[in-house]
């Protein structure tokens, strides 16, 4: 490696790290300041945000909208891939550009569109109106990777399946599923991070239960604080232990 | 045409999310651009065919300038990425050693997991007046008193150009990576030297992957409420903050949809700029 | 243009691997040498020294009297015909061969017509203007010998330039490579692992095994003679009969073998299969003596059959006999061998 590329390398990652970096520092802040000098370190923000009840309830609301908004995503999103790869539909092209649609349009858009549709029915807004939004955003992604991953292997395990007499349902349950897993599994995964950490659509979609990046964002207004700092690092620090072991696991036999 | 049983079988297991999709999204979407032909008397909404909203487009100087200023900084941002993410991708790809890459690509990729808003506020400790940027220039002598950089445009570049060199790394390492190698080593055996590799044969061939690239910037910055909202303060407006105002404040509903149909429009010109290049089905 | 390489005792380490062991080589200006052996045995390592690709640990390559050791692939006068070909994508095959002439600094009008040139000599002169992908694999191949020859090199390095093309298509495409290289008078150096397209178009051989030269000559002569018990048994099918020494004399289970010993102990016999033949003793001769037909097939130009030696019972040759009689099964055949045939090893 020559010393200009290591030069750039460097240059990239402390670009890269100098956010996150800050961010984990001054959660272990001792006064109420996230900024320099570093005076801690100290644990107490952590004690902070975990007895804060606002906050843990809205990590749970997040997760909860994340987890079934993405089991919802994932099981459209296969039945349409099995559907569409092992069938022949008449007009399968448009149904599948139709199911890819949501991809290209914006999030802001899409919450906004159901905005207006739920409050011309009378509806109330609610974590179940940000999970039917969630699901929207994903299901394109989930069925996307789990058609992609619908080869002709596949395909013959099930013929032969059926050949030995095997029924529809059987035939899904016992060989398409699990021979699918590794894409189901990544289709669920991702759709369970994008969901955990959406924004837009959950701070439009919700009212008075609110998920983690809507509660996040309404104690920003009340500026920088240390508190933020240590939720922020806590968050990180979830989602890259589930990156690592996605890496380290599910995705390293797929090489 | 007879519905064969398999036809029928197929349509059942794609209907729900067809049906969803149809419901959650195409519905909404044509409710979306009724409204945007609907109007206001003041807190009451006039269903009908009226072009207000579109003229107000363009007559209102704020909402010109609101398209102008997103137009502006998606632009600055796509550019920007894309000429920090290729060297970067480059190095990864051609110069860290094989076994070292996987490992180099995740660490660099690894702070775009922290979640969305967080990754903003997070700029905005490095960026304000007592930040960590300020502090060090200080304490270098770069600088006598603190500048203003947190609540400006250059912070909103900063915080996109940051989260999308990330993405970009990523798509353009894997189309560095999936060329034969042989490639480069036919171009410098015929003599050219290594500029004239890039320019001639790596580029060409990589030119459909950064396009996708900067086509997924292009549309995912010009949709973005959270990073201009958090990091560029209110001196200037781009199209998703107006639709938030529109929405809360205001309450505007026809309005915003009107904004959000030209963002689409804004975002549909720019795939057929960019079509020519672009292999969506390959994302 | 045409240069002679001299290799001088290359050594290379891949890690604590020794890919090659004190490689020396002297290649004649306009000769055509193929590096033959098994995957793994260092040959394209071999190749990727001779273009610049790879460095070696010690050692020089000189090319012509030109010491090109730490010269860089663009700047020798070496072209590679790569094993994938490495055909540019995006480029017309004009613009594929002509490459290497614009990377040079030639005009447009001047390089096309040398692409041309070189397109119609490898057959594709109508073809100028096609994509890659809309070519056949034999096409591809003429294309990256074209491209490669298209700057006149002194050397060309050809990495299993067939490799990829089914049996028919190698064999056709080993005549018209002999054919190219004699009307460009280029110096070839080809990498393969496949004996019979080494004989096939090399003026001489290099059998190569485990990063070391285990025999160098013409065709015939490795066939006929080879200097190793490796390069024996990788240029083609062959009996292994044990034998021994004593005292000076080398004996085998058909009686003593008119020979000097290479070494004391066990040695090894070798017999290709159509060195076996029907007939009667004689001083010049070893005598297998009577052989059982185990099976017998009919393969055209010779009849290929399995035999157990009356002498050595649990012994099954393999010969290649005349095809004018199809011997059946329990048959029993009177066997000899030209003393002139036989190879003689130290068992490894």
């Amino acid at each position: 490696m020559r010393v200009l590329s290591v030069a750039y390398l460097i240059a990239a990652f402390v670009f890269i790290y100098l956010p996150v970096g800050a961010l984990v520092l001054f959660s272990f802040q001792s006064g109420s300041l996230p900024v320099p000098p570093f005076d801690g370190p100290s644990l107490q923000w952590y004690a902070a945000i975990l007895s804060d009840g606002d906050l843990m309830r809205a990590l749970l609301h997040s997760l909860l909208v994340a987890l079934c908004s993405s089991a919802v995503a994932v099981s459209l999103g296969f039945g349409a891939a099995y559907g569409l790869a092992r069938h022949a539909l008449p007009g399968s092209a448009l149904v599948r550009g139709l199911l890819i649609a949501p991809m290209t349009v914006s999030y802001l858009i899409i919450g906004l569109g159901l905005l207006i549709v739920v409050q011309r029915l009378g509806l109330g807004l609610s974590l179940v109106t940000a999970g039917v939004g969630h699901v929207v955003i994903n299901l394109p992604l989930c069925f996307a990777i789990i058609y992609a991953s619908m080869g002709a292997q596949q395909q013959n395990a099930e013929r032969a399946a059926r050949d030995l007499g095997a029924d529809e349902a059987r035939v899904v349950l016992l060989i398409t599923v699990p021979m699918l897993m590794p894409a189901i599994a990544a289709a669920f995964f991702l759709s369970v991070t994008l969901s955990w950490d959406e924004f837009i659509i959950s701070f439009l979609l919700t009212r008075f239960d609110v998920t983690l990046p809507v509660e996040i964002w309404s104690m920003l207004r009340s500026g920088l604080s240390p508190e933020l700092n240590a939720i922020g690092s806590l968050v990180f620090l979830v989602s890259v232990a589930i990156v690592v072991l996605l890496e380290t696991t599910l995705l390293k036999g797929r090489k | 045409m007879t519905l064969s049983r398999d036809t029928l079988r197929g349509w059942g297991f794609a209907a729900p999310a067809l049906l969803w999709t149809l419901a959650f999204f195409v519905v909404p979407f044509v409710v979306m651009g009724a409204m945007s032909l609907a109007t206001m008397e003041g807190r009451t909404l006039i269903w009908g065919l009226h072009l207000d909203n579109y003229a107000a487009l363009a007559q209102k100087k704020y909402l010109w300038r609101a398209i102008i200023v997103s137009l502006e900084i998606t632009l600055t941002v796509t550019v920007v990425s894309v000429l920090l993410a290729y060297p970067l991708a480059w190095i990864i790809a051609f110069r860290v050693p094989k076994r070292w890459q996987r490992l180099v690509l995740l660490l660099s990729i690894l702070p775009f997991w922290t979640s969305y808003v967080v990754r903003s506020y997070a700029w905005l400790l490095v960026l304000a007046r007592e930040g960590v940027v300020n502090k060090a220039m200080i304490w270098l002598g770069m600088i006598a008193e603190p500048v203003t950089l947190a609540n400006t445009r250059f912070a909103t570049v900063t915080g996109f150009v940051h989260f999308f060199v990330m993405l970009l790394v990523l798509t353009i390492y894997a189309n560095l990576i999936q060329l034969p190698p042989n490639y480069r080593r036919a171009a410098m055996d015929l003599g050219a030297s290594a500029f004239q590799t890039f320019r001639h044969v790596i580029l060409p061939l990589t030119l459909p992957g950064i396009m996708t690239g900067a086509f997924l910037t292009f549309v995912l910055c010009i949709g973005d409420y959270i990073t201009p909202q958090i990091l560029g303060g209110n001196t200037e407006l781009t199209v998703p903050q107006v639709i938030m105002v529109q929405l809360g404040r205001r309450a505007d509903f026809p309005l915003a949809a009107a904004l959000a149909l030209v963002l689409m429009g804004i975002v549909t010109l720019a795939y057929l700029a960019f079509a020519r290049w672009l292999r969506l089905d390959r994302i | 243009m045409t240069a002679s390489v001299t290799v001088e005792g290359v050594n290379h380490w891949f890690g604590s691997y020794r890919a090659l062991r004190d490689i020396s080589l002297a290649i004649g200006a306009g000769e055509y040498v193929t590096l033959l052996g098994p995957s793994g045995c260092g040959k394209t390592t071999l190749l990727s020294v001779l273009g610049g690709f790879l460095m070696p640990d010690q050692g020089r390559v000189l090319i012509g009297s030109r010491d090109m050791s730490r010269v860089a692939p663009a700047r020798r006068p070496t072209t590679t015909v790569f094993q994938d070909y490495a055909l540019f994508p995006h480029m017309s095959l004009r613009d594929n061969v002509g490459f290497g002439l614009r990377m040079a600094g030639q005009g447009r009008r001047l390089r096309h017509a040398r692409a041309d040139e070189m397109l119609a000599l490898v057959g594709l002169g109508a073809a100028a203007s096609k994509r890659p992908h809309e070519l056949s694999g034999g096409q591809r191949q003429r294309v990256a010998l074209a491209r490669a020859l298209a700057v006149r090199p002194e050397v060309l390095l050809l990495d299993e330039p067939l490799g990829a093309l089914d049996l028919k298509l190698r064999r056709s495409m080993q005549d018209e490579l002999k054919a190219i290289q004699r009307e460009v008078g280029t110096t070839f150096v080809h990498v393969t692992h496949d004996q019979e397209e080494a004989m096939a178009i090399a003026d001489r051989i290099v059998v190569m095994n485990a990063g070391r030269i285990e025999d160098q000559g013409p065709p015939a002569r490795i066939y006929r003679q080879p200097a190793s018990l490796f390069a024996a048994g990788f240029m083609g099918e062959m009996n292994r009969i044990p034998a021994h020494e004593t005292a000076g004399v080398v004996t085998c289970a058909f009686g003593a073998v008119p020979r000097p010993a290479p070494a004391s102990g066990p040695l090894v016999l070798t017999l290709r299969p159509e060195a076996i033949r029907i007939g009667q003793a004689s001083v010049d001769r070893l005598h297998i003596g009577p052989a059982r037909v185990r099976d017998a097939a009919f393969f055209g130009t010779h009849v290929r059959a399995h035999l157990v030696p009356q002498a050595a019972p649990d012994m099954v040759l393999v010969a290649h006999l005349p095809p004018d009689h199809l011997p059946g099964p329990d048959d029993v055949l009177d066997l000899v061998a030209e003393t002139g045939d036989l190879g003689l090893f130290a068992e490894p």
